[in-house]
């Protein structure tokens, strides 16, 4: 292992607050299971205060119930739930009632009420909460132009489109100064340009006001937008968790790969399939590239310093959260071992990941 | 139409119109709290009390379903003693209420769940107990449902109440039994029967549009 993948390693580890103030939310060993299936199995997360956690999974894979835990819609069978420092597991309803007040949340579609105005809707957390009606419509008043719906005070939510709903919903969560947003599946029924303009909000919200948020999704892309850490959820087990970027780079578990592919370059179909395992003419090495990495004349100095030639056969570089990832397809003549081997320790010195596919077997 | 018809009709209209309203009142009084009851105390409800859900259930379902000639006479003890006696439209009111109340439960009970139980999840996510629940997403949410199906229960009354008109509770169907149908006088059978028609048609027309205006949803103008 050399010293990014150290380095990596060191980052991916339990997060600390640098003021050292507890996790906003913090779950230890949560299992729930639902008659025969299990939702949740051993799941060990925590969230800082004022970071965004993207939570992705496939549908099934835990995430709804993962996050009804933090505010007790659903209580785990075993494990220790905290959230803002307090425990919540074993809670009635009415010691949990207060506690999500503190704790906003956004769904998939809305859930807005129907009968209610805009203003309405907004300031039913506030009512909730025993705030006068004077307070709550400066409140409101104040919300409404965050989400820049002002003129929509007095609409209903059948006469909005499905952004203006979720900006209402957002704004809804925030009327009680919550301590922490849940976002469940928040983008899923809207569409890509929408999609952007509500994360975009949502991150606005997270820098301007810095609120811790957790969202769930089953897209890649919104953990991309908006999210500094991600955790990947498959069958109730926490399968990877780290910093977007290396996750975006390295990849460690199944689910995430699958989870990126749509992401990550790959090698041409009609390459992938002439490809055989071992060393060759026509060796196929796969690079990532993190970083300054990305800027590298990294063929030229292959060249100069081994005297390797590789050719570039496919790959792309992205930006994710600031950072160049990419990945490179290179062809090695693979024939002389020695030289092969050199060459691809030349690149583990300079690349974050370096892995032989096998080599390419021309048509005969 | 000559002025004895009038003279006959405009009393009965009168009755008809009392049992209806006040039938209706105490169904909707007592019909609503049931309906929600029924809900809430349900496996998975805001009030999950399974036992006491079965209970209220067979209960109101006992009352929907004796025919209600039959709960006509047999409730004749009970209304001699809230009202002291078994004739006339006060009379007449005990059973049509006693009818109405299942009726309008069952009814209130659809409507109820009828409410997006994302919306209760919302409100309990924000904090909301059981009150905020019912004061502020079922109820509102589910009144353009409960707005028609109470001009469904108040249609129903009209023609309850006619037959209770057998047992001369007064009223319209009192009035088409003696004269149209004991005396043969057609003709005022006919005229009670158009009133009747007349009448339900102008309920049913404030239903709609009552249920109409309620509705914020978009729901029941995209039904119509």
């Amino acid at each position: 292992m050399n010293a990014l993948t150290g380095l990596l390693g060191a980052l991916t580890a339990e997060p600390t607050d640098e003021a050292g103030r507890p996790p906003v939310v913090r779950l230890a060993k949560v299992s729930k299971r639902f008659g025969a299936t299990t939702a949740l199995d051993d799941v060990s997360l925590s969230i800082q205060r004022g970071e965004v956690l993207g939570l992705i999974g496939r549908s099934g894979a835990g995430k709804s119930t993962l996050i009804r835990c933090l505010n007790g819609l659903e209580r785990p069978d075993g494990g220790e739930v905290e959230v803002d420092g307090r425990s919540i597991v074993g809670l009635g309803e009415r010691e949990l009632q207060p506690l999500r007040r503190r704790i906003g949340m956004i769904f998939q579609h809305f859930n807005l009420l129907s009968a209610k105005t805009v203003a309405d809707n907004i300031a039913l957390p506030l009512k909730i909460e025993g705030q006068g009606r004077a307070a709550r419509r400066g409140r409101v008043a104040e919300l409404l132009d965050l989400i820049g719906l002002a003129d929509k005070a007095n609409a209903y939510p059948a006469q909005l489109s499905g952004g203006q709903k979720q900006r209402v919903g957002i704004a809804r969560a925030l009327a009680a100064r919550p301590a922490l947003l849940l976002s469940d599946e928040a983008t899923s029924a809207l569409d890509p340009e929408t999609t952007d303009s509500i994360l975009a909000l949502l991150k606005d919200i997270n820098r301007a006001l810095g609120l811790t948020i957790l969202l769930i999704t089953h897209e890649m892309g919104v953990v991309r937008a908006i999210a500094d850490r991600v955790a990947v959820l498959d069958e109730g087990r926490i399968v990877e968790q780290g910093p977007v970027w290396r996750v975006f780079a390295t990849p460690r578990a199944a689910t995430t790969r699958s989870l990126l592919r749509a992401f990550q370059p790959t090698l041409p179909e009609a390459l992938a399939a002439r490809l055989a395992p071992g060393r060759g003419a026509r060796s196929v090495v796969k690079v990532v590239v993190v970083g300054e990495q990305a800027r590298e004349p990294l063929l030229a100095e292959l060249a100069l310093t081994i005297g390797a030639r590789a050719s570039l056969l496919h790959g792309g570089v992205d930006e994710v959260q600031g950072r160049a990832v990419g990945a490179l397809f290179l062809e090695l003549d693979g024939r002389n071992e020695t030289s092969f081997a050199a060459a691809v320790d030349f690149l583990r010195q300079r690349v974050s990941e370096v892995e032989t596919l096998g080599h390419v077997v021309d048509d005969a | 139409m000559s002025s004895t018809m009038l003279e006959l009709l405009w009393p009965s209209l009168l009755e008809t119109a009392i049992m209806t309203v006040a039938a209706g009142s105490v169904s909707l009084a007592l019909g609503l709290p049931i309906g929600l009851l029924l809900v809430a105390t349900d496996r998975g409800g805001i009030w999950e009390r399974v036992l006491l859900n079965r209970l209220v259930g067979a209960v109101v379902n006992a009352g929907r379903s004796i025919p209600f000639i039959i709960l006509l006479v047999a409730v004749i003890p009970l209304t001699r003693l809230i009202v002291g006696t078994s004739i006339g439209v006060a009379a007449a009111i005990v059973p049509l209420s006693i009818a109405a109340i299942p009726y309008y439960a069952r009814i209130a009970e659809l409507s109820f769940r009828e409410v997006d139980p994302g919306l209760i999840e919302a409100a309990r996510a924000m904090g909301g107990n059981r009150w905020t629940i019912v004061s502020e997403v079922l109820v509102p949410e589910a009144l353009p449902g409960l707005a028609a199906g109470f001009t469904v229960t108040l249609v129903t009354l009209i023609g309850a109440s006619a037959m209770a008109g057998a047992v001369g509770s007064g009223g319209l169907g009192d009035l088409a039994i003696r004269y149209g149908y004991q005396r043969f006088e057609t003709d005022v059978m006919i005229v009670v029967v158009v009133v009747l028609i007349a009448l339900v048609c102008a309920l049913q027309w404030v239903g709609d549009k009552t249920a109409m205006r309620l509705d914020k949803s978009g729901r029941f103008r995209a039904e119509r």
